[in-house]
């Protein structure tokens, strides 16, 4: 799949709060629990389905992160694969439709 | 041959009365004497009915718990219960195995908790100075080993599952029937929640800070919950952290003698947000 049409969107079978600094994600179905780094977070925060994950790097990551772009989409694009294999995260070539409220 | 007339032990724990109902002479008496301290006379909130059967008298299969569209089903190789929580009311299907009954008793207790933001909790919790303190761990990790070291004026309130409760300001512990190792009910008795401890063993006493993520991640792997139902396992983690945020969470590494009791009376923690 080309890093340039990665939509990724949160799953509706997750709970999250962020706590102290940190943003915890639950996956319901198994309570499998995740810890989220600030770089995470604002990755999955911006998970909404219909932008780009190239764009949210761009705008969410290499704005607020002093990261080079290049390494921070093949994180961002790693990050994305662990937790859509958690279920936390959909992912598609195509946009989503939000599952999250 | 016909049954006899029914008849009704309220049992109250946490503040929540339920009715447990059977036509069983004998039954009746066992429920009497194994809830003897938590028997109440105020009006129960729910009720179940007992139907004896002759089955397996006790069961090492895995519990399930499902909702179905008028009620929760209940079951393992030992008892099949129905209850619907519009009405309050259910039925029990088993021997008559105490074992069965705690068992039932404590998964009907953790479905009503999680709908008001508490929950049951695999932890040993006593009274020291008018606060409750909370030990969970493993098995094997300390909390009989806890209950057993405390002082004379230490209320146990349970050896085995905690019992907590939101309230006013903060969490309540309560006593519970439901014993451990000690083989010995807690009081039936409450009071404000001033700490949990996740306990290791070692060579000293010693209080050590957890991060947000990690308390709640032990919290949560020591909640006692057992439906598949995705809207109350998120609203059971909204409280863990809810809880996290309100009360002291540490681990303690204790060495097993009376001095750790001297640790817990001084320990003045403060939520892991402050």
């Amino acid at each position: 799949m080309p890093e340039n049409c990665i939509y990724i969107a949160r799953s509706s079978a997750i709970a999250a709060r962020a706590l102290a600094g940190e943003m915890m994600v639950m996956n319901s179905a198994d309570s499998t629990f995740f810890t989220l780094n600030e770089v995470a977070t604002a990755i999955f925060q911006a998970a909404d389905g219909h932008t780009p994950l190239r764009d949210i790097v761009r705008d969410r990551v290499c704005e607020q992160f002093d990261v080079d772009p290049e390494q921070a989409q093949a994180d961002a694009e790693q990050f994305v694969t662990e937790l859509s294999s958690h279920g936390i995260l959909l992912v598609s070539n195509q946009p989503l439709a939000t599952e999250t409220p | 041959m016909m049954p006899g007339p029914r008849k009704v032990a309220c049992v109250e724990i946490g503040r929540i009365a339920i009715a447990l109902a059977t036509s069983d002479d004998a039954f009746l008496d066992l429920l009497r004497e194994r809830y003897e301290g938590f028997l109440s006379s105020s009006p129960p909130e729910f009720e179940l009915e007992f139907d004896l059967t002759s089955t397996r008298s006790a069961s090492d299969d895995d519990v399930r718990v499902r909702r179905e569209p008028d009620a929760w089903v209940l079951e393992r190789g030992d008892f099949r219960a129905r209850w619907d929580p519009t009405t309050g009311r259910g039925t029990v299907r088993q021997n008559a195995n105490p074992y069965s009954l705690d068992s039932v008793l404590r998964i009907l207790h953790s479905l009503i908790l999680a709908e008001r933001g508490g929950f049951l909790l695999h932890a040993a919790s006593a009274i020291c100075d008018g606060r409750a303190y909370l030990f969970s761990g493993v098995s094997g990790a300390g909390k009989t080993t806890m209950t057993r070291l405390a002082p004379a004026n230490v209320t146990l309130l349970t050896d085995e599952i905690s019992y907590l409760r939101p309230g006013a300001g903060g969490y309540s512990a309560f006593g519970t029937p439901f014993a451990g190792e000690l083989a010995r009910a807690g009081e039936n008795c409450s009071a404000p929640v001033s700490a949990l401890f996740f306990l290791e063993q070692g060579p000293e006493n010693k209080v050590d800070e957890l991060s947000s993520a990690e308390a709640v991640r032990r919290l949560m792997r020591n909640i006692l919950f057992f439906a598949e139902d995705y809207t109350l396992v998120e609203k059971l983690f909204a409280t863990a952290c809810d809880f996290v945020d309100t009360v002291s969470v540490r681990r303690l590494t204790f060495y097993p003698d009376a001095r750790v009791w001297d640790e817990i009376r001084n320990f003045q923690g403060v939520p892991q947000h402050a």
